[in-house]
């Protein structure tokens, strides 16, 4: 069993983050203060840019202020901006969290916020310390994956042997979420033949095709120049390389950004915007890619990486799983996996796949990726719209 | 082995250990010089290939050629493209700029 923080509503978590939350860019600064002066480790920032009121991040926002890893939030807001602060609080009260809310224009300014939020954050703090522990099986973890700096090595070694992994834990009974349609353009015939109902086939076909129109329109694919550079020559290559991320399970339905899977099971999360084309590209970066992962629940992400990314995130540990030998070499110190020995016939993809299930376990119960050891907490949320998702995407109900 | 064979329908291989020009690949059992040297993770011709031909990778149609190419060569951006969407490379947006 792996130990665990108890929520109120049930959910467990393996971390007891703490979150400050700025609501526009104009509180980022005293928010990041805030975090820096603290210099805790389980102390994270994140936050929203926009004055603009948005749903997607009103959505995003309280998912991740209620995740399982966290225990308290403490928001920052400048005072006059749209994201409707008093909503949030009352959402995280609801979920039995503790938290507290600076306004800069109320408090007195700058200094006098950061002074403020030390003191709300040390009591946020010693609140979610005293917080429910017991412990959680496997079967209530939920896993994403996701790839970044990809290259010709990423979809032979670190994108399978995640699979395996998957897999693993798919017949554990865990949650596993996989994503990216952009990056699963070519493979929506052999993914929806995965599908547990016709309907759910139709509808991961539909969102590959939405994928393919949005990036149409803004002229360029998921792919980026690291990729060439690494031999990957097209958007359906580099998708095929991507897709073996999610093993051979049968798919049990599709999320999106915010929604946690009702069951266990193996989902995709559909990253693209619904309706026209409207805030720019998808997701401008993989850092909002583990966002929405997280946002759906996971509390823990597999990062396969062949040119080498070196990220990790708030609220959730990033494992790094390296594809290519040569950047396992040159980038030791940021991999927590090395799946090039694939390469080098040093090792299987089933010894890899079973190398990268024990660390997730060993995570899960508390030991730090090399990402959380080294400080990384990116963090970004922006503009996106999504209508609601259809009965389709849903896993068949159980008879009752 | 410096190049693999991922799936037996594949008309390419993928190198597994830098390549050196001239250097020696063995690609179905015939030692076949190459052109140009070619890094890791980057795929090489396992026959010749002819413009409009599907490249086939993992046994499924990756793009298409774009210029020919000899047995061993060198297959990527030069010879190839998408059949759904372009690449883009760092300086993408300087040459549309000055085109």
């Amino acid at each position: 069993m792996i130990p665990a923080w108890i929520r109120s509503d049930g959910r467990k978590g393996i971390r007891n983050v703490i979150a400050v939350a700025y609501l526009v860019e104009c509180a980022h600064h005293v928010a990041r203060r805030i975090v820096d002066k603290i210099d805790d480790a389980d102390v994270h920032l994140i936050g929203f840019p926009g004055c603009y009121p948005n749903s997607y991040a009103d959505k995003v926002m309280k998912a991740i202020a209620t995740h399982p890893n966290v225990g308290g939030l403490v928001i920052v807001s400048l005072g006059c901006e749209s994201f409707n602060r008093e909503a949030l609080a009352a959402t995280v009260a609801a979920s039995g969290r503790p938290v507290e809310t600076l306004v800069i224009q109320q408090a007195g300014g700058t200094a006098a916020t950061i002074a403020a939020g030390l003191e709300a954050v040390a009591r946020v703090k010693a609140a979610a310390d005293a917080g429910s522990r017991g412990t959680m099986a496997v079967s209530e973890l939920v896993v994403g994956t996701i790839c970044g700096g990809s290259d010709g090595t990423s979809g032979i070694t670190a994108n399978p042997a995640v699979g395996r992994t998957f897999d693993r834990l798919v017949a554990d009974g865990a949650t596993c979420i996989f994503e990216e349609t952009g990056e699963l353009v070519g493979c929506e015939g052999v993914m929806a033949d995965r599908a547990i109902t016709p309907e759910l086939g139709a509808e991961l076909r539909a969102s590959v095709e939405k994928a393919e129109r949005y990036y149409t329109v803004l002229g360029f694919g998921s792919f980026a120049p690291g990729n060439a550079e690494g031999g990957l020559t097209t958007q359906e290559e580099k998708s095929m390389g991507a897709y073996s991320k999610s093993g051979s399970s049968p798919i049990s339905g599709i999320v999106k950004p915010g929604d946690v899977p009702p069951s266990p099971g193996l989902y995709m999360l559909d990253v693209v915007p619904d309706g026209e084309p409207r805030f720019g590209f998808p997701n401008i970066s993989d850092n909002a890619e583990i966002v929405e992962l997280i946002a759906c629940g996971a509390h823990l992400t597999l990062f396969t990486t062949g040119r080498g990314s070196v990220v990790g995130s708030a609220i959730s540990p990033v494992i790094k799983i390296c594809a290519n030998p040569e950047t396992a070499r040159r980038l030791a110190g940021d991999m927590d996996v090395d799946a090039g020995r694939v390469l080098e016939g040093k090792a299987t993809l089933e010894q890899v796949g079973e190398e990268i299930y024990r660390r997730t376990l060993d995570v899960a119960a508390g030991t730090r990726t090399v990402s959380e050891a080294l400080g990384h907490r990116e963090f970004i949320l922006t503009y996106k719209s999504f209508d609601p998702m259809g009965p389709a995407c849903q896993p068949r109900r159980q008879a009752a | 082995m410096s190049a693999i064979l991922l799936h037996p329908q594949d008309n390419i291989l993928v190198v597994t250990a830098p390549l050196a020009t001239g250097g020696l690949v063995v690609i179905d059992g015939e030692p076949v010089a190459l052109g140009a040297a070619v890094p890791v993770g980057h795929k090489i011709a396992r026959q010749p290939l002819a413009v409009g031909d599907k490249v086939v990778k993992y046994g499924a149609p990756i793009g298409s050629m774009t210029a020919p190419a000899a047995r061993g060569d060198h297959v990527h951006l030069h010879n190839m493209k998408s059949d759904y969407i372009a690449s883009h490379t760092r300086d993408t947006l300087e040459r549309s700029n000055h085109a």
